[in-house]
């Protein structure tokens, strides 16, 4: 697998030579590859927020290194620039953002700050749009007129808008009803397939996080303690539990049953991944 | 991000004994110390009053530096005091030398000393007073001195309450700015480079967001204030009561006693 960006012995420490002096990440180092889709978890202040800021420049770390397509982001200031138009960053509660007087225009600002020219910015505005579920009547609308959801919408596909072949969302579905979150997570997984698009989901929710990522990567304190895919992360049910973060509710009953003595493998987090687990245990019984 | 470094009269936490005085007792003394400071006539007062606020840093423990590193943006006005106290000061003697259209005067360095001490005592006492008092407090001690004026229906408990939000919010749009550039940032936004027209323009994505949640924010508090039936300062009573001690007597004393010395001092030509 190719690696898209890579960060090597990062840390970040904030108001440093200050009372207030609070390391944030501390030696963190792995890769993350192209057309991925991967997920961060990490209860609130573990630091997932400050280490998204340095895939795409925002903060620039204290010692170690961000390597975007295997170059130094920090090389230049035209580097890091151009380094944040292709590491899209969807920041939590996007909706707050939004300043234009129509949604056109401000799904536009990303593309027009690229210096594109102005069939190419509708283009991709118009495109960005109707990935997010956007119908052009609203368009013309200001974005103050929306509700909620509409509003996270069009913030995401002013990201979107930019082509970023990485796309980093800090908890995009905080505060949305069940089926805005459908509606939201569904978008982001056709924006991944139709570009080949890597995509960095961020969450504390261990459930959403579950049954949408392919590989996981657990922040705690500053430190990376896990990663893997999502089977090989639950498998560390107590660790995970200790550091804060919630098991899915299906890992939960099947740790819960191994407590018990029951002989069954307690990394399953979908229904369907039970039933098999149990299909098995039951067969193995019978024989 | 430098905005996270301004620092706008923080509080430092601690327990010392100018931590634990009264808000009121704090205030009334800084205001005796300015007098008292503004009565200085030569180095003997200027250096009993600078023994009494090197007494209360000590008791308090805030370290010299920090307080140092407070007077890093005042350093400007400092130094344009001092330049033109020394230039334009005319004394009685002849003129030290001349410099372009200006005659300088050893009296012009005199002023100059003293100015520069009486401004770094000012701040240095005013930083004191909110190194060791919550916000809180202060404006709490604020509008039990100012009640006094209540009966000539000013609206002081209106005013303190609108400063305690003042500075309860100002931490909160900091941080709120800070977020919202990073996400303009990330979209491209360019806050650094280009004239002051450009520069200008670029605040537009970031000012239009601000000013749109400040008035949520301002929307919220109300009704949450409203939920727990705020209606104003008649009849409100306080969790914490402001209480003077012994401690507090004193202080007070020790504040009067101060300009009271200063000023028989400075009758006698000291």
């Amino acid at each position: 697998m190719e690696t898209i960006l890579q960060l090597e012995h990062l840390s970040h420490i904030y108001s440093a030579g200050t009372p207030f002096e609070h390391s944030a990440l501390v030696d963190v180092d792995f890769s993350i590859y192209r057309g991925e889709y991967l997920g961060i978890i990490g209860r609130t202040g573990s630091g997932k927020s400050t280490l998204i800021q340095h895939f795409n420049g925002l903060l620039k770390p204290t010692s170690g290194r961000v390597l975007f397509e295997g170059k130094d982001i920090w090389e230049t200031k035209e580097r890091t620039r151009a380094t944040r138009f292709r590491v899209g960053l969807v920041f939590q509660y996007p909706e707050y953002q939004l300043f234009e007087e129509t949604v056109y225009r401000d799904i536009s600002f990303g593309p027009r700050n690229m210096g594109l020219d102005d069939t190419e910015v509708d283009r991709r505005t118009r495109d960005a749009a109707a990935f997010v579920g956007l119908p052009d009547a609203v368009l013309q609308k200001s974005p103050f007129e929306l509700s909620g959801g509409q509003k996270r919408r069009v913030a995401i596909a002013g990201v979107i808008a930019m082509g970023p072949s990485v796309l980093v969302l800090d908890e995009p579905t905080a505060g949305l009803d069940p089926v805005g979150v459908e509606s939201i997570l569904s978008n982001i997984r056709d924006y991944h397939q139709a570009k080949n698009a890597t995509i960095i989901l961020v969450s504390h929710s261990m459930e959403e996080v579950a049954r949408t990522v392919d590989r996981l990567v657990v922040v705690s304190d500053g430190h990376i303690p896990f990663t893997g895919t999502p089977r090989e992360v639950f498998s560390h049910g107590a660790e995970l539990e200790n550091l804060g973060l919630g098991l899915p509710q299906m890992t939960r009953v099947f740790h819960r049953l191994r407590a018990l003595g029951v002989d069954i493998d307690p990394s399953v987090y979908t229904i369907a991944q039970a039933r098999a687990a149990i299909l098995a245990k039951l067969g193995k019984g019978a024989v | 991000m430098a905005l996270r470094d301004i620092t706008l009269g923080q509080y430092f936490p601690g327990h010392t004994i100018v931590h634990r005085l009264d808000p009121r007792t704090k205030l009334l003394f800084t205001i005796l110390f300015i007098v008292a400071l503004f009565l200085c006539k030569t180095i003997v007062s200027y250096a009993i009053v600078a023994a009494v606020l090197a007494i209360s840093i000590l008791l308090s423990r805030i370290k010299p530096a920090t307080i140092l590193r407070g007077m890093k943006p005042v350093m400007l006005i400092i130094v344009i005091t001092a330049m033109l106290n020394i230039l334009y000061t005319t004394g009685e003697g002849t003129p030290l030398f001349q410099l372009w259209i200006f005659r300088i005067y050893p009296e012009g360095f005199l002023t100059a000393f003293y100015m520069i001490l009486r401004i770094m005592l000012l701040i240095t006492c005013t930083f004191l007073l909110t190194y060791t008092t919550s916000p809180i407090l202060l404006t709490d001690g604020l509008e039990l001195l100012l009640s006094p004026l209540k009966k000539l229906h000013a609206p002081i408990h209106e005013l303190s309450m609108m400063m305690s939000i003042a500075l309860r919010f100002i931490p909160t749009l900091i941080e709120e700015t800070d977020k919202i550039m990073s996400a303009q940032k990330a979209r491209g936004a360019d806050f650094e480079t280009g004239n002051l027209f450009q520069k200008a323009r670029a605040l537009v994505p970031l000012l239009v967001p601000l000013f749109i949640s400040a008035f949520r924010r301002a929307d919220e508090l109300a009704i949450a204030m409203e939920c727990r039936c705020y209606h104003g300062g008649e009849g409100r009573t306080r969790l914490r009561q402001l209480r003077y001690t012994t401690a507090d007597y004193w202080v007070l004393a020790a504040g009067l006693a101060l300009c009271v010395l200063i000023g028989v001092l400075r009758h006698f030509g000291w």
